[in-house]
């Protein structure tokens, strides 16, 4: 089959999205942006084939499996075979790090301790994907990071030993880990993955899945986007504008789009597209990236919580606290005030997300208001309460007639964009190869 | 690589020139005057034999030459916030570090402080705090703004009066001596004749490919005439050069010279509302020649004098015409009428679109720019796209970002033009 992808490399998460030939999507991959964006693209990449892959088992699987439970074991045990993978990597790395000579005087707790760690993390990666724990993240480095920041806690207090010379030695293997790109043998992986199911899985669907794991996936063209798009090992013509993705993207998600609103990791962007999806004017924030996702990061890492649990706690006040500052190095001084204050820790929650809303409003103003329908995209889209204090602004300014959309996936609306200009391009006989 | 046109060299060496003349004034008896880019009156100046001083020009010539940052830094130690016009501070920071000016030679001190009034409000206090500084004299001249749209006669006469009742006394004063017209009038008719060939020039942007870029190699077209040169011979002679070497630019059909060397394609036709940033004038002009952009009229180059709308200086009636000048400089036009000119630029130009590039330190210049950017979106139909930096703070001028929206803007032209990447 032949297939084009779009990659959106953002400052905290690179999506991939690929279409068939038809433009229709088969596949969309996540991971951590890091500080080789080669490997980040390289891994969105992969991921988007494998979720291509288990889409096509769907089809394929049909009525054998129509309630889908079949299809979610497998994917679950494949994710759990590339996890128990990266932990493989993981601790060899930190063994060779307990190696060094500064080591000396603490090796025989320290490898005790990584010895223990890999067990527990084996344990809590098949709790996550075969068991019914609910994992905290998508991606390995904090699910790694939460099993290992527990463990060695406990094992420093039994031990009396130093929490920082374990901490150092994970952070400098993960990031190892990190910057090596995924094992792209699918078919191997799915194959040691279903061992594991054997008691579920006949002898049919085997065939099935390694018919899946051998169908070529043709990739005729590629179109990057986003923050670090510069860096993509891409030909400059495959490159393009966040701003031009998102409003395609956001168009072919609700074609009646004429605005959107992209919050992403470090900027903001209001566009207004024409009924084609062509974009004819954006305005972006400048300078400062003030109401910004980050600035949510900033504040859950303050609060001790998740990025997830930040919406549901600020969607629990019942008054909101006002805030007025969104810049993310005062956020924390800012918490820490109302805190003392004896403010509720919901209510401040919630005033700082109508903070970043409020600034949002703004933006949308500069480029020209809003019109009917509105689209809001990028990873703040997921935050329930984002989401209810943007409808409240919206109405209290434009008026009830407003549609917003938000689609489940808007986190890959950039990518959806790229890959709609890449599947143009071969369209219109502009095929550009990969390099 | 570093390529400049023959008439870019030429320019630079005569704004060296004139600060080398500066620097050597006290020794040679020269008196000093300090005025501003809008509204100046060079010919009457020079008419005194005096030698004008444009704390603007010093401050962009720091920004151009790396040495504004460590100026504002100066003039912040001093007390001035952060939210003042960075002009004003680069040009007190370097006061305060010897006043040594942007080529390394010193600058004379003034003798008078003429403080041609044309819209920037900024202006009064910054000749305050120079006043401050030097205890000199100072004189104000007030152009009234534009705010209905036009000129008045009563205007005109007003400006005349001012001219002939304080201004000519205050410098007849400062240079004790008398007036001399016909000198004041044989400097407005050279005004006038570099005039036509500056405005020839601007015009030949309207040729495709455009032989000029008329906001980043505009910048230096305007140094002579908007400076120190204007009603002199050198003037004339520049401005003669700079036509035949666009002349055979444009014999040649080639693009607009840049840095680089000439442009090879023309692939957008901009104009662009608001200054330049200084502090990194070349990578922000490769941001958009790399993208094949060519800027073909601009209103920056209009602050000191809108001469393609038909004004000439009239030595006939030199202190009337002087009016005239500073009356229509396009700091001094109201919001409708640079949205007019801004339009009509678009049209005759036949841009693809528009970049305002809004500047921090500049409130004359920034305040408006969202809705003209509306405006001028809905009577041309052509895109807008908006930046933000700043004159001569190198602190705000974020490379990424500004890369990033104008990359945006160009792909944004290029779609809407239903091009091969639509």
């Amino acid at each position: 089959m032949k297939c084009v992808v779009g990659i959106d490399l953002g400052s905290t998460t690179t999506k991939a999205v690929i279409l068939d030939d038809q433009g229709k999507i088969i596949g969309r991959g996540i991971t951590n942006s890091r500080s080789n964006y080669d490997v980040a693209c390289d891994v969105a990449r992969t991921e988007a084939y494998i979720d291509a892959r288990f889409g096509l088992l769907g089809q394929r699987l049909g009525h054998l499996d129509s309630d889908g439970h079949l299809l979610a074991r497998l994917t679950k045990a494949f994710r759990l075979q590339q996890y128990l993978q990266q932990l493989n990597n993981l601790n060899q790395r930190m063994a060779y790090w307990a190696r060094g000579d500064r080591y000396a005087d603490c090796r025989t707790e320290l490898e005790d301790f990584l010895a223990h760690f890999s067990q527990e993390a084996e344990a809590y990666g098949e709790r996550l994907f075969l068991g019914d724990e609910k994992p905290k993240s998508d991606f390995f480095r904090d699910l790694a990071g939460f099993c290992y920041n527990t463990e060695a806690a406990r094992f420093c207090e039994e031990n009396e030993m130093s929490f920082d010379v374990l901490l150092g030695i994970y952070d400098k293997s993960i990031l190892e880990v990190e910057n090596t790109p995924l094992d792209k043998g699918f078919g191997r992986q799915i194959r040691t993955a279903y061992t594991r199911l054997a008691d579920e899985v006949t002898g049919s669907i085997f065939a099935m899945v390694d018919a899946i794991a051998d169908e070529d996936l043709e990739e005729v063209n590629a179109v990057g986007t986003g923050y670090g798009r510069q860096r993509l090992p891409f030909d400059k013509a495959q490159i393009r504008s966040e701003i031009l993705c998102h409003g395609l993207g956001a168009h072919a998600m609700y074609p009646n789009t004429a605005t959107v609103l992209d919050i992403g990791g470090q900027d903001t962007k209001a566009i207004q597209v024409d009924p084609s999806g062509l974009v004819t004017s954006f305005q972006m924030n400048d300078r400062c990236a003030a109401g910004c996702g980050r600035y949510l990061g900033y504040i859950a890492e303050e609060m001790n919580l998740s990025l997830p649990e930040l919406g549901p706690l600020a969607q629990s006040a019942a008054k909101a606290v006002k805030i007025n500052s969104t810049c993310t190095v005062f956020a924390g001084a800012e918490l820490r005030d109302r805190l003392s204050d004896g403010q509720k820790r919901e209510e401040i929650l919630l005033g700082l997300h109508r903070a970043i809303m409020y600034r949002a409003m703004s933006l949308l103003a500069r480029s020209g208001g809003i019109s009917n329908e509105f689209t809001f995209t990028g990873g703040v889209a997921k935050n329930a309460a984002a989401v209810e204090v943007l409808r409240e602004l919206v109405t209290e300014n434009y008026g009830e007639g407003i549609v917003l959309n938000i689609n489940p996936d808007s986190i890959y609306t950039g990518a959806l964009g790229a890959a709609l200009f890449a599947h143009r391009d071969v369209c219109a006989g502009h095929l550009l190869e990969a390099v | 690589m570093k390529v400049k046109d023959q008439s870019m060299t030429l320019q630079k060496d005569m704004i060296a020139e004139h600060f080398t003349r500066l620097s050597k004034a006290e020794e040679q008896g020269k008196k000093v005057v300090y005025t501003f880019v809008p509204g100046n009156l060079t010919e009457l100046i020079l008419a005194f034999d005096m030698l004008p001083v444009l704390p603007e020009i010093n401050a962009l010539q720091s920004g151009m030459r790396k040495k504004s940052g460590r100026f504002i830094t100066e003039a912040e130690k001093q007390g001035h916030s952060e939210d003042v016009c960075t002009y004003v501070k680069c040009d007190i920071g370097m006061l305060k570090s010897g006043n040594i000016g942007p080529t390394g030679e010193q600058l004379p001190k003034p003798d008078l402080l003429l403080l041609s009034y044309t819209g920037c409000f900024v202006f009064l206090k910054w000749f305050e705090l120079l006043q401050q500084e030097y205890n000199c004299p100072v004189v104000m001249l007030h152009i009234p703004y534009q705010a209905d749209g036009a000129p008045s006669p009563n205007m005109r006469n007003y400006i005349a009066k001012q001219l002939r009742e304080k201004v000519v006394p205050a410098l007849e004063k400062v240079s004790g001596k008398a007036l001399d017209g016909a000198k004041l009038s044989e400097a407005l008719a050279k005004s006038a004749r570099a005039e036509e060939d500056f405005v020839w020039v601007l015009e030949s942007a309207k040729t495709k490919p455009s032989p000029i870029d008329a906001y980043f190699g505009g910048v230096y077209y305007i140094g002579p005439i908007f400076t120190f040169f204007r009603g002199t011979d050198q003037a004339i002679g520049y401005y003669s050069a700079l036509r035949e070497e666009i002349e055979d630019r444009l014999a040649q059909g080639l693009g607009p010279m840049t840095p680089e060397g000439p442009m090879a394609e023309e692939r957008f036709r901009l104009v662009v509302e608001g200054p330049p940033n200084w502090t990194h004038f070349r990578e922000f002009w490769k941001m958009f020649y790399d993208e094949g952009t060519v800027v073909v009229a601009s209103s920056y180059t209009k602050v000191g004098g809108i001469y393609d709308l038909g004004f000439r200086h009239d030595p006939e009636e030199p202190l009337e015409t002087l009016a005239d000048y500073c009356l229509g400089c396009y700091t001094n036009l109201n919001l409708p009428s640079r949205v007019d000119l801004l339009e009509k630029y678009i049209n005759d130009y036949d841009a693809d679109g528009f970049v305002i590039n809004s500047v921090k330190s500049c409130n004359s210049f920034s305040a408006g720019q969202l809705l003209i950017l509306r405006e001028l979106e809905q009577r041309t139909g052509r895109s807008g796209g908006f930046i933000e930096s700043d004159l001569v703070d190198p602190r705000y001028f974020s490379a990424s970002n500004l890369k990033n929206r104008l990359e945006s803007y160009f792909q944004m032209l290029e779609q809407k033009r239903g091009g091969v990447h639509k």
